[in-house]
């Protein structure tokens, strides 16, 4: 099944399920050519089986492709940044910038400050052991990087973990 | 004498009457043919599950039938009734048969090079002696394709499509053989009886299919040879969709000559009961043939394909791959063998067959056979049967699908590997709008149910 024929399916779901007309073959192709502009991709990558032969970088940038199409309202992007080459990594984020707007809203899940040299978040938030243990903006993030983890791990109280009786 | 059960002295009474008229007799050559296909018949009589090749599929509603023998073109058939399967650009030469029988007024012809035949067997028969009487009913007797039912039809044979492909000669545009079934008035048997030969160097697409006008109970019983010279090129494909409450047993018998390259595409949507034969020799080094396959079936068809490539010569390869997909209590039989005889060293062949089972009720017996008597040879072979992975419908449905859509969606991606191998544009529109619609109305089923 190709990249193009997927998105189809899942672009008319989505559009049925909120009262819109379907799109048909040239007008999905429009929508489809468009964002590929937007995220810098190649023609060629529509025609190719959904996440077959796909390196590691062209799966992330399929699924930015992906989320330029579908344009969720919510989007989950864990560790979009892993794996990643410089270029591809700046493909990626930039995309994600380009998809921002007002009324939509992304999680970023990373390890590292990497990505958000090209994406500034709005909240920074820690995770540890389940629990959110730190809030801040961007420069929480920038302040991680400089120090590592461990001044929150001293900073926070004993937390047991989650699930742990 | 040996008593023969009534189905049997049925079609022995047929062939007796047709010897009465006298115009049976001749040509000589081909009353020969006739007369000894019908002694072995009689001898053969219809398979029964009491044979390995047979086990799985029980022919006895065809045996237990009393069909007519279809001996004309019905009269009165407009073009507009075939309509619907007619495909157009590139395809160079329709050839037409009602009920095994040719119908000039619903075939079409276009221009071919010089020196290629395209004709019905019918007119070859007086036309082409020498050609046909070197190969019909001579490659149609190996042990997959050598059954009752080829006898049957070499015994009565009449009519079907000639095609010949002289040296040389690239014919760029395919030849569509349709074969329309209708039985209004009660089950007619048609047995249509095809020859396809490219000579050394020729190289042509022919596309055969079957299909039913209307919801009838009928029998065709095809039988294809096809005899490759050194360096031909065929791509053969079969479309069987026949009405869902036919019967279809085609045989395919294919000999292939050095370095000669045979690729076959084989899609079965219809018939209630349908069976594929599809034999090559691979008779000189160097030939290759690589034989592609699906069966999409629902409700109560069955669909079996026996496959069985002799790898008769050194350093010839084979490749296979079917796929099956199937919905409510419809049942498929996959039996693909593979035999290397013992001079046939650097043989490549490769073999697998995918099932999709889309319901508790659908059922598939599967069996790959390798017979290897040479000792240098890259051989493998799989066979899958599975449902749809959870995984996969999971990604789907987390990116906006419903279930069913997600389902509809796989089950075509699954599909479309075969589909897409399908290089004649028209047939690969016409399948897959088929499979399309197909998918569509099972997944309003279960939609609504």
């Amino acid at each position: 099944m190709s990249t193009a024929q997927f998105l189809k399916a899942a672009v008319n779901e989505i559009r049925t399920r909120q009262g819109q007309d379907e799109l048909d073959a040239m007008d999905f192709l429009e929508l489809l050519r468009e964002k590929l502009k937007l995220v810098e991709m190649d023609q060629s990558f529509i025609s190719r089986a959904v996440n077959e032969g796909f390196s590691g970088g062209e799966k992330k940038r399929n699924e930015i492709l992906q989320l330029a199409v579908l344009a969720p309202r919510l989007a989950i992007l864990d560790e979009t940044d892993s794996g990643l080459d410089i270029d591809a990594l700046r493909v990626v984020a930039n995309g994600i910038n380009r998809l921002r707007t007002p009324d939509t809203a992304t999680i970023l899940v990373t390890h590292y400050q990497r990505l958000l040299n090209y994406i500034t978040p709005d909240q920074v938030h820690v995770l540890y052991n389940g629990r959110i243990v730190k809030s801040g903006g961007k420069e929480l993030a920038l302040a991680l990087e400089a120090h590592g983890y461990d001044w929150i791990k001293d900073e926070i109280p004993a937390v047991a973990p989650l699930g742990a009786a | 004498m040996t008593p023969v059960a009534p189905p049997v002295s049925r079609y022995l009474a047929a062939f007796e009457a047709l010897e009465g008229t006298g115009a049976a007799a001749s040509p000589a050559w081909l009353h020969r043919i006739r007369h000894d296909a019908i002694t072995r018949f009689a001898e053969q009589g219809f398979p029964t599950v009491r044979l390995e090749d047979w086990k799985y599929t029980n022919v006895a509603p065809i045996v237990a039938t009393a069909f007519q023998l279809a001996d004309t073109v019905p009269a009165g058939l407009p073009a507009q009734a075939i309509e619907r399967f007619v495909v157009r650009d590139p395809v160079a030469h329709r050839l037409v048969f009602v009920n095994g029988h040719y119908s000039a007024t619903l075939s079409s012809a276009a221009p071919l090079p010089g020196g290629v035949r395209v004709a019905s067997l019918a007119e070859a028969l007086s036309t082409d002696t020498a050609l046909l009487d070197r190969h019909l009913g001579r490659h149609a007797a190996s042990e997959g394709t050598g059954h009752g039912f080829t006898a049957l039809s070499t015994a009565f044979v009449h009519d079907g499509a000639f095609v010949h492909v002289p040296a040389g000669v690239r014919v760029t545009t395919p030849i569509h053989l349709l074969f329309v079934a209708t039985a209004p008035a009660g089950p007619v048997l048609a047995q249509p009886r095809n020859l396809l030969v490219a000579d050394r160097g020729g190289e042509a697409t022919v596309v055969e299919s079957y299909v039913g006008l209307a919801d009838d109970t009928y029998l065709t019983n095809a039988v294809t040879e096809v005899v490759l010279g050194e360096g031909a090129i065929l791509q053969h494909y079969k479309i069987e969709d026949e009405s869902e409450r036919a019967f279809h047993v085609g045989t395919t018998a294919v000999v292939q000559g050095r370095d000669s390259t045979f690729t076959s595409g084989s899609i079965a949507v219809g018939g209630a009961l349908a069976r594929n034969n599809l034999g090559v020799l691979l008779a000189a080094p160097g030939a290759s043939c690589a034989l592609t396959g699906l069966y999409v079936l629902h409700g109560r068809q069955h669909v079996d394909n026996h496959t069985f490539i002799d790898h008769a010569a050194p350093r010839c390869t084979s490749r296979q791959l079917y796929k099956g997909v199937l919905d409510g209590r419809a049942r498929a039989v996959f039996n693909g063998r593979v035999t290397v005889r013992r001079d046939a060293q650097h043989t490549d062949a490769h073999q697998t067959n995918k099932n999709l089972l889309l319901s508790e009720g659908a059922e598939v017996d599967t069996k790959p056979q390798l017979e290897i008597l040479a000792d240098d040879v890259k051989c493998t072979h799989g066979a899958a049967v599975g449902q749809l992975g959870e995984d996969a419908v999971f990604y789907l449905r987390s990116r906006g699908l419903g279930e069913e859509a997600a389902r509809t969606l796989l089950t075509y991606g699954f599909m479309s590997e075969v589909i897409n191998r399908i290089t004649v544009e028209p047939i690969r529109a016409q399948l897959d709008s088929l499979l399309m619609a197909r998918l569509r109305e099972a997944r309003a089923a279960k939609e609504t149910r």
